[in-house]
């Protein structure tokens, strides 16, 4: 019988008290300090060189002659990298082998990379590089999904998910509409631009220190691109100055011609992008046309969808496969469609290749049924929220297009707790009165929700290691194959592996992410940083801590029941002794204290040929309210208030979570309302810097913001139970949508839906208005 | 003339020679300082990550503080001064309570921000220039992309409540720099084969002599746009003449024909005159730049410039302005509006410089409005910027001024909206006749900031909502509005 002592140390344990406390980022104190280490900030070895970039200045055109020897020539120039000079494979590209490292025999959009130039310093690099000589053949350029849909201009073909018959539930329907709906893309705006190091080692291998959510691809990379093995090139990261997607796919250009100069020379080489260059030749957010119609009853319910999405890839392929997939699965966002047809275009255009950003597609799926929500109520004089309401996922009425249940749905209640905590109905009401006696300035809000899946769509891609070295003095060293781009993904997993030890965090040092550490690691992405390597990471800790305790058991004639772990203190039957004592003893008797983890995501399966299965482990949950006011006279806009109710499972630290649900509704927010990327009819990027392209600032953050946290555990047997929370919020800003497009609604008393494109940039909320105004006069 | 720059860093002095002049603050730190706690983000002024603080004496000889980007600072413009980055905050192991608090709040999430935000909160907590303001604006010049600054403001507030550690002061080692000779740099730029040259006059004729040796020189004041030709544009710059030391540039007086502003006054330190004057004047600076350009930058830099979309130029050309303009010992006056020629061509001779604006007084029947059109309301460029000056006395007007940024290539008058408006009654249909007018005024282009179309059907809404505002029946700043209650 275990005494009482042991049992209150035993329940303790169960209750975890590192997981799930609000302990600050690992690095904070360095952030604060200016000591935090980013790879531009990292001594550069003697003899570094600096490498520039040319670019095409065409968007489509034949490569007639590149000429780079007055460039070679040149002052400072220790080497010009053309396509002729890669040993290896010419190519970053993370699938399809079509983004050629330098262009070869043709250019595809403004930006793409030509030759690189690595001299003594960048000044040299930059002078030196407009010594080359480059005639083009300009050939017809496509640069909208209008004129790829004209010009039929594709990447694969188009995709459907089907369920039921929706054409015939809609003409069936008592009630239609339909819409279109234009939604802008979005630069990552990462505060540190892309960057890559690489420094040459013996036998031709080398070391990359690269800013990459993805090292393992990098690696893969870099090898083909020097013609060797992956074992020859270690690409290291630990810490990027932000990703959202941006460096999930996009480093793989400098740290293959960081790595290429750095053989070629022997040299270690420098390549960082400054701003514009890496606005104007780095992938972004694709940006959608989206058309739907919906079938629907009196009641405002759905009983059949279709949407026909159209994206801007670009001029490669990059991830645009999986990206407009997630656009399909998250068309229904969290309604039950009845029935529904979607169809998803995949144009090429000769632009730059669209690429990953927070919420991959998904962000862009979802606006359009929020539109047709908007609608519906409009032309039923209903309250948007009672539509929403009226059409969640619930029992019976749980089946997705792709044919996943929704087992997990609490959007309902959500919501409604959401809607009776910020006080939504009554608000509503006043809005309605205010703008009545208000001609020029005029109020909207709007409650939308969020359900999104967790787990890539790429069954593969859902696998993690990691590796836990206790040593002899009871300090622990992880690492794992996440990488930690502010999104507080070093600190969860440490609390996790702090936890399973029962030691303070302080023992547990973090350390940088490195292909030679851990595999074959997928990128930190899709919002599952925590949930697969906190995974893996819990694989490897018990794996240790089962060797303790086995240890234990013999040493002091326990039972396993009998070992616990809590406050650096290892109880064994009736023995109390500190965790190093323990480590130490077992460390004599040879106990092995080393372990990898592993971990892959169980339930989930995926035909990418039908488009049905189960992709998603889970799906993570929120809903929020915002108040917007517009000013009718020139469309200047503002958010007022925005209340939000999210769910993170049971938060594994609920300091993080908070600024990543924050972050991510502002960021959200800028994409639907300020942030817009414009081209010019050459193919060029017009808005390439933040003096023209404009990401929120402090005061475009609402002054009244409310967030809170859901409390419920995840249904799914996840880390501590907790959910996914890097991409999901970024989601809860098509409520200031929402809300726009009520507040420009008011203009024509509620009866005409208006016609706002994202982003809702004063220019288009004018527009909207006085379009609105037009229409009802008429 | 003197020819090491010298300054202070952590309060200690330094001096340096040899460099480029066109160097940058932020390259210095980065590079031969080896200080890369400051960050560069955009290399034009715009995101904040380069921020640091620069220390010089103010009119009471006191060391005042003041936020700016280091990114667009050339390193001869910290001569005299003191300069302390995010590296020199700690006392030994002690954070500093700015740096506690951002610690505490979870005010940093990748990082690569925050030491510019730090920088922004210690020269608030020094009461530093232009930080008397909500602490939404004190931070407008410092994008951070991932937090989404709900911590970062909290953290000012609890900053606020945290025991302030003993500052060194620096006025005395700022004293002994000893900078009264004239900096004067002379550097061979290996990559041109030429000779790149610095100086920074102490005096006004020193600047008007040099001006006319060098008539080719470019007259630098904030470095707030000239900064980015380096950055941005990769120009090469021959010979600099900086007016940051030239004592007479930097005063600002009460004159019979208004309120003279020194040539080289920054924007914060005209702020307080100018927004008590002209309250909309002043609605609109808070938003112009940041508080780290506003720190650096020049009202008389804004208008030398010539930019058609310089927010300055047209509030100031409807509230009635003066330009002096100097050329060795002569100065002559113009209206401001007649200093625009057209786009890139501004009235100005060779060796000629700014040296003052004079803003005239309104009259009591003065109705003055300033409208600033962005994408974003803080630190953005304008789409469209209006100043509109009517004096109206009985409803009647009785005279017009407007003049309009982003309209034309440059700065210009709306004169036959103003005649439209002048001598008739301040009413509906006279407005609708003025915003008729607008379109033989201006014929505006289309650009990334926005199109022709919203150019105009903006400029004519900001005429109208001067009409309501007037009238005084409608609520029409949605600035001003806060969430309802329920
Ligand atoms: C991030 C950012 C935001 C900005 N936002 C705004 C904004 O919202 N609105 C706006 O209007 N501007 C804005 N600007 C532009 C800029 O701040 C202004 O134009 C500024 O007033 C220029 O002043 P300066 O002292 O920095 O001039 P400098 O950069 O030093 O000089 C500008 C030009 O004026 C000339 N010049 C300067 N002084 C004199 C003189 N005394 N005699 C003759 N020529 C002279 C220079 O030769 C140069 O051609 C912004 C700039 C930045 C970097
Ligand atoms: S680096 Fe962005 S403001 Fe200086
Ligand atoms: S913390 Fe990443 S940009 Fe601010």
């Amino acid at each position: 019988m275990p005494d009482s002592g042991q049992a209150k140390t035993r329940a303790a344990e169960a209750q975890p008290h590192i997981v799930g406390q609000s302990i600050r980022h690992d690095s904070a104190e360095k952030h604060v300090s200016g000591l935090a280490q980013y790879i531009d900030d990292i001594p550069e070895p003697s003899g570094t060189l600096q490498i520039y970039l040319a670019q095409s200045s065409r968007a489509h055109a034949r490569l007639l002659k590149l000429d780079v020897s007055a460039v070679r020539s040149a002052q400072g120039v220790a080497c010009v990298l053309t396509a002729a000079d890669v040993p290896g494979k010419n190519d970053y590209s993370p699938i399809m082998g079509d983004d050629p490292i330098f262009a070869e025999d043709k250019v595809e959009y403004v930006g793409q990379c030509l030759f690189a130039v690595a001299a003594e310093t960048l000044a040299q690099a930059r002078a030196a590089s407009a010594l080359a000589v480059v005639e083009y053949e300009d050939l017809p350029a496509v640069l909208t999904i209008d004129a790829a849909r004209e010009a039929d201009l594709t990447l694969e073909p188009s995709q459907v998910m089907r369920l039921g018959d929706a054409q015939g539930e809609i003409a069936k329907a008592p009630r239609r509409l339909w819409g279109h709906v234009a939604i802008g893309g979005q630069d990552h705006f990462y505060l540190e631009g892309h960057i890559a190091m690489a420094a040459p080692k013996e036998d031709g291998d080398v070391h990359v220190w690269s800013s990459t959510q993805n090292p393992s691809e990098v690696q893969h990379i870099v090898a083909k691109a020097l013609g060797i093995r992956d074992h020859g090139v270690v690409v290291e990261n630990r810490r990027m100055g932000g990703g959202f997607g941006g460096k999930e796919t996009q480093p793989s250009l400098m740290a293959a011609v960081a790595a290429l100069a750095a053989v070629k020379t022997g040299r270690p080489a420098k390549l960082r992008l400054d701003r514009d260059d890496d606005m104007v030749m780095t992938g972004k957010r694709h940006d959608f046309e989206v058309d739907w119609s919906v079938g629907f009853d009196d009641q405002g319910r759905l009983k059949g969808a279709t949407f026909d999405l159209a994206s801007r890839c670009g001029y490669s392929y990059d991830l645009s496969g999986s990206i407009n997939d997630r656009a399909m699965f998250h068309s229904d966002n969290a309604y039950f469609l009845n029935a529904a047809e979607i169809v998803s275009h995949r144009f090429k255009t000769h632009t730059v290749s669209n690429t990953a950003f927070r919420g991959f597609g998904g962000p862009q799926g979802m606006i359009a049924i929020e539109r047709a929500m908007d609608a519906i109520a409009l032309s039923l004089g209903a309250d948007p929220l009672d539509v929403r309401l009226a059409n969640l996922y619930g029992p019976g009425r749980d089946l997705t297009p792709y044919g996943q249940v929704v087992e997990d749905s609490i959007a309902k209640e959500l919501m409604e707790r959401l809607a009776e905590t910020s006080d939504y109905r009554k608000r509503r009401a006043a809005i309605l009165e205010w703008n009545r006696t208000s001609p020029v300035l005029k109020r909207g809000i709007a409650l939308t929700p969020v359900k999104f899946g967790i787990s890539f769509t790429a069954t593969h891609l859902n696998q993690a290691g990691a590796l836990v070295h206790v040593y002899t003095d009871g300090s622990v060293m992880l690492n794992h194959g996440g990488t930690e781009m502010g999104q507080g993904l070093y600190i969860k997993v440490a609390q996790v592996v702090a936890e399973v030890f029962g030691i303070e965090l302080e023992r547990v040092r973090i350390t940088a992410t490195a292909t030679d550490k851990v595999p074959n690691t997928s990128a930190t992405a899709a919002s599952s940083g925590s949930d697969l390597n906190g995974m893996a990471a819990l694989d490897a800790a018990q794996r240790i801590r089962q060797r303790l305790i086995d240890f234990a058991c013999q040493e002091f004639g326990c039972g396993p029941e009998q070992v616990s772990f809590a406050n650096n203190t290892v109880q064994a039957g009736a023995t109390e002794l500190p965790f190093q004592e323990l480590v130490r003893r077992a460390y004599f008797n040879r106990v092995g204290l080393s372990a990898t983890g592993y971990y892959k995501t169980p339930k989930i399966h995926y035909d990418r040929s039908k488009h049905q299965g189960r992709p998603f482990f889970y799906y993570a949950y929120g809903a929020a309210v915002s108040e917007v006011a517009i000013d009718t006279l020139t469309g200047e806009n503002r958010t007022l208030r925005v209340d939000i109710l999210h769910d993170v499972g049971r938060s594994l630290n609920p300091a993080i979570d908070l600024g990543q649900i924050e972050g991510g509704f502002i960021q959200g927010m800028g994409w639907l309302t300020t942030e817009e990327l414009v081209y010019d009819d050459q193919g060029r990027l017009r808005t390439h810097a933040p003096s023209t392209y404009k990401i929120p600032a402090c005061s475009d953050r609402p002054k009244d913001f409310r967030i809170d946290l859901w409390d419920g555990p995840n249904r799914e047997e996840t880390i501590y139970r907790s959910k996914a929370v890097g991409e999901p919020p970024l989601m809860l800003a098509i409520s200031v949508f929402s809300a726009l497009t009520q507040a420009v609604a008011s203009v024509g008393d509620h009866r005409i839906m208006p016609d706002l494109d994202a982003p809702a940039t004063p220019e288009r909320i004018l527009k909207a208005v006085d379009d609105v105004r037009r229409r009802s006069a008429q | 003339m003197r020819e090491t720059i010298r300054f202070l860093l952590d309060g200690e002095p330094r001096e340096l020679g040899g460099v480029d002049p066109t160097l940058t603050v932020l390259q210095l730190l980065r590079g031969p300082l080896r200080r890369p706690g400051t960050k560069e983000g955009c290399a034009e002024g715009d995101c904040g990550a380069c921020t640091v603080a620069l220390g010089e004496f103010d009119a009471k000889g006191k060391v005042q503080w003041r936020a700016v980007n280091a990114c667009i600072l050339f390193a001869p413009m910290l001569d005299g001064r003191a300069l302390m980055t995010v590296e020199s905050l700690k006392q030994g192991d002690a954070l500093h309570p700015v740096q506690q608090a951002m610690v505490q709040t979870h005010g940093s999430q990748c990082g690569f921000c925050t030491p510019g935000f730090v920088m922004s909160l210690w020269v608030r907590d020094q009461k530093g220039a232009g930080c008397d303001m909500p602490v939404e604006d004190v931070l407008a010049g410092n994008l951070c992309r991932c937090t989404g600054y709900g911590p970062i403001a909290e953290a000012a507030a609890v900053a606020d409540g945290l025991p302030k550690p003993k500052t060194v002061d620096q006025a005395s080692a700022l004293k002994a720099l000893d900078v009264a000779e004239s900096l004067g740099l002379a550097w061979d730029d290996p990559q041109a084969g030429r000779t790149r040259r610095w100086f920074s006059p102490r005096s006004l004729a020193e600047l008007a002599d040099l001006a006319e040796q060098y008539p080719q020189a470019v007259i630098l004041a904030g470095a707030t746009d000239v900064g980015l030709w380096v950055t941005k544009q990769h120009r090469a710059l021959d010979t600099v003449i900086w007016i940051g030391d030239v004592a007479e540039l930097k005063t600002m007086a009460e004159t019979e024909a208004g309120l003279r502003i020194g040539a080289g006054v920054r924007y914060s330190d005209a702020y307080a005159a100018l927004a008590e004057r002209l309250p909309d004047l002043g609605e609109m600076m808070r938003r112009l730049g940041s508080v780290q350009v506003r720190n650096s930058g020049t009202i008389g830099g804004n208008i030398a410039n010539g930019s058609p979309i310089g927010d300055m130029p047209p509030a100031l050309i409807a509230a009635g302005a003066t330009l002096t303009l100097r050329l060795g010992g002569k100065t002559r006056d113009l209206p401001l509006e007649d200093y625009f020629l057209a786009y890139g061509k501004q009235d100005r001779a060779p060796g000629e410089f700014v040296e003052a604006v004079t803003v005239h007084p309104a009259g009591p029947d003065r109705f003055y409005r300033v409208y600033k059109l962005s994408k974003r309301f803080d630190q953005d460029i304008s789409a469209v910027c209006a100043g509109i000056a009517l004096d109206i006395k009985d409803g009647q007007i009785e005279a017009a001024r407007i003049a309009f940024g982003g309209m034309a290539a440059t700065p210009k008058r709306a004169s036959n909206a103003e005649q439209a408006l002048a001598g008739q009654a301040f009413d509906e249909a006279t407005v609708d006749l003025a915003c008729k007018a607008l379109e033989t005024d201006f014929a505006p282009i289309d650009d990334m900031r926005a199109s022709a179309a919203y150019r105009m059907a903006s400029a004519k809404n900001l005429l109208r909502r001067a009409y309501l505002e007037w009238r005084g029946e409608a609520s029409t700043r949605v600035l001003e509005v806060e969430a309802l209650d329920a």
